[in-house]
């Protein structure tokens, strides 16, 4: 099972693309901020860009958070959401130490499925779909 | 997403209350040049002047924004402080989507602030903020602050501000949009500043859900792949825009040193886009929902002690702004035309007309029309260090000389003479001096933009002198790029959305009766532009053109002033013909 990992974003061009595919693809929105993975800058366009969105843990914080038993471990990594057992709490966005879910004003939960489509509208292969794994000894990762 | 009108939030600066209006009138006006000049229509003041506090300040994106690749761009609308008539001005950036998903299809800002403040806006708010403090602060400045005064949902919202050029009223005042992109022509930073208004912010915090079934999804798959996947784009996402420059060069096209001539084939190597590229280009940057990323961003790095102390400051160029502060002022290097664009986006100032202005006042003192006196600075063709002083002079209306240079080059002509070397088609040319179609048409141009019809291109094809033929070419070009900036589209994806390209898009989403009436509404908005044009006191034959335009070679060999002068009488009375009754 692979997961999706941002390894180049430092050729990202701000474009949305990845962010905007994901809405419209998975969520069927058209929306910045309806997606598993949203695009910011960090003190404007001059300092590049960085892409929020589920780092794909295999102990996963918001797992532990949910209630409901909404939120499951995805096998390989990540978690999977089961909306109808959601209440839409939001103790999974408060836990997730990295704003990897986000919550919509109708209370619906955003997060990213490890599905990958984002990745194919991606122009400058910021992304990438990768088997999850424990970081190696002198192994590094962006 | 899809309304059957437009939603236009209403901001009363002088009350400080805001009303979300609906707007009916989609299938006739699209949104983007049609929507503004609808809202302009009952907005405006025809008869007032640009300064008057209740004249609006529009913005206006389309039916397609964020729904498509390159439907990226907005239009600013307003009575400019250039010429007083009503015009448009084009910026991409974030804001046509950050103003999609705020909820809005447009956005009316009128009266005056009580003192300098910030507009505040999302799909769940709505501020005007004092920020006296913002007061002189550069644009670069200003950006910085208004992210630190408005923290959370950066990536997801657009920053508009004005640098001193705005403040204190130039004509040639742009509006930063977001960084790297502007409002530049005709005013809009005035305008702004005339408002009170320094900086909008505007956060796209909602979105739309999208039509059932799969004919919108495999539709964008296929617009998305000929964007990336064919090289149509491929000008725009390798060198750029700058890439120009080498090509008009080589066509005895591209002005240098005040248009005194259009080719230098040892100097432009250095300023050529390939120069800029290898030397200068840091990284590539893109408009939201564009994957093309024709946004070139280079660096300028100065020594400011010599212990080896640097700073570096990251500019984007274009060509445009490489031809108005690079060749038009002599200039060969491609980090000193970086260093002076880098002062012009700090004042706030059009970089080209900024250029233009300069280049123009280079002649003059070399004639002695003008001295250092006024000037303030030695200008010399190819002297980059006294541009940069003039630059920041212009930028703050230094003193009597630049306040009024700042009102246009041809208002200072007028007061110390030098009028036959003014630089002017309209307004501050474009770098096209490609021959007489071009500039008949940009001095009778709705933005005076090269974009606003293809006269430039029709130059490099035709050597044949038809006025007929010409003038045909001009008032059949119009209408479809105005189609694509009332979508509002990229004009760089013109070839990607053509009539039936936009149709299928408008049909996906709902659209059906926009969809079935494109040729229609094309000529129907451009009438509807021109006639508030008019309205606002436009007269065409007001517009002369300076004698130094018509003593340039082009490849075609010298410009014909007779040709020159029967093209625009003709695109006078064909213009006139669209916007008088029968």
């Amino acid at each position: 099972m692979k997961i999706l990992t941002a390894p180049h974003m430092e050729r990202c061009i701000g474009c949305h693309s990845c962010s905007l595919a994901c809405a419209r693809l998975v969520h069927k929105k058209l929306s910045w901020e309806s997606a598993g993975i949203r695009i910011r800058s960090a003190g404007g366009l001059s300092t590049g860009f960085y892409a929020v969105r589920c780092l794909g843990c295999a102990d996963p914080f918001c797992v532990a958070a949910c209630p409901t038993g909404a939120l499951i471990r995805r096998r390989g990594g990540g978690v999977l959401l089961r909306e109808k057992k959601c209440i839409q709490c939001g103790d999974c966005v408060q836990a997730c130490p990295v704003e990897g879910i986000v919550q919509d004003r109708d209370g619906r939960i955003y997060v990213c499925l490890q599905c990958g489509q984002c990745v194919d509208y991606c122009p400058h292969d910021c992304l990438e779909m990768r088997e999850a794994r424990s970081v190696e000894p002198g192994e590094v990762i962006a | 997403m899809n309304r059957d009108h437009f939603r236009v939030l209403v901001v009363d600066l002088d009350t400080g209350q805001s009303q979300v209006e609906q707007f009916d009138g989609r299938d006739q006006a699209i949104g983007g040049s049609g929507l503004a000049a609808l809202l302009f229509e009952k907005y405006g003041r025809k008869d007032r002047p640009w300064s008057h506090a209740d004249q609006p300040f529009i913005l206006a994106i389309g039916p397609l924004t964020g729904a498509f690749p390159l439907m990226s761009k907005t239009v600013a609308a307003f009575k400019s402080p250039y010429h007083d008539q009503y015009t448009e001005s084009h910026a991409g950036g974030r804001l046509a989507l950050a103003l999609r998903f705020a909820g809005y299809d447009g956005l009316v800002v009128t009266g005056c602030a009580p003192g300098l403040s910030i507009l505040e806006l999302g799909s769940r708010h709505i501020r005007i903020r004092d920020a006296g403090y913002l007061r002189g602060m550069d644009a670069y400045a200003t950006g910085k602050l208004l992210r630190r005064i408005h923290p959370g949902g950066s990536g997801h919202r657009s920053i508009l501000r004005i640098g001193p050029a705005g403040e204190c009223g130039l004509a040639m005042a742009c509006i930063n949009v977001d960084t790297y992109r502007h409002f530049g022509r005709l005013g809009g930073g005035t305008v702004l500043g005339n408002k009170n208004i320094k900086g909008i912010i505007i956060q796209g915090d909602s979105g739309f859900s999208l039509p059932e079934g799969s004919d919108y999804q495999k539709l964008f798959a296929t617009v998305y792949e000929q964007v990336t996947a064919t090289n149509m784009m491929q000008k725009y996402h390798n060198l750029g825009t700058a890439a120009n420059l080498q090509v008009l060069d080589d066509l005895k096209a591209l002005p240098w040193r005040n248009l005194q001539q259009t080719s230098d084939p040892e100097t432009i190597t250095g300023v050529n886009g390939e120069t800029f590229a290898d030397k200068t280009l840091l990284r590539n940057g893109a408009c939201s929902g564009c994957p093309v990323g024709c946004i070139h961003i280079g660096y300028v790095r100065e020594k400011f002690h010599q212990d080896n102390r640097y700073f570096y400051r990251q500019v984007a160029y274009d060509y445009e702004p490489i031809f108005a502060c690079g060749t038009m002022l002599g200039l060969g290097n491609p980090f000193e035309v970086l260093g002076i664009m880098d002062e012009m986006e700090k004042m706030g100032l059009d970089a080209m007309s900024g250029g233009v202005a300069l280049a123009w006042a280079t002649e003059a003192l070399e004639q002695g029309l003008v001295s250092v006196r006024e000037t303030g600075v030695e200008l010399r063709f190819g002297d980059a260090a006294g541009y940069r002083q003039a630059a920041r002079m212009l930028g703050t209306g230094a003193n009597d000389f630049y306040t009024l240079l700042g009102q246009g080059t041809l208002r200072a002509a007028e007061a110390y003479g030098g009028r036959d070397f003014a630089c002017v088609l309209g307004q501050e040319m474009a770098g096209y001096a490609t021959g007489e179609l071009f500039f008949a048409a940009q001095s009778l141009g709705f933005r005076h933009s090269h974009l606003d019809t293809g006269g430039y291109s029709y130059d490099q094809k035709h050597a044949e002198k038809d006025v007929d033929r010409a003038v045909q070419f001009l008032l059949d070009d119009e209408p479809g790029r105005v189609l694509l900036t009332s979508m509002v589209a990229c004009l760089f994806a013109r070839s990607i959305y053509t009539e039936e390209m936009l149709a299928r898009c408008l049909d996906v989403l709902g659209y059906e009766t926009l969809a079935g009436n494109l040729p229609e509404l094309g000529e129907q908005i451009r009438c509807h532009r021109w006639r508030l044009r008019f309205a606002t006191g436009f007269r065409p034959e007001d517009v002369t053109i300076p004698k130094r335009f018509y003593r340039v070679q082009t490849w075609k060999g010298p410009v014909d002033p007779a040709y020159l002068d029967q093209l625009r009488t003709r695109y006078i009375e064909a213009l006139r013909a669209r916007v008088e009754p029968d």
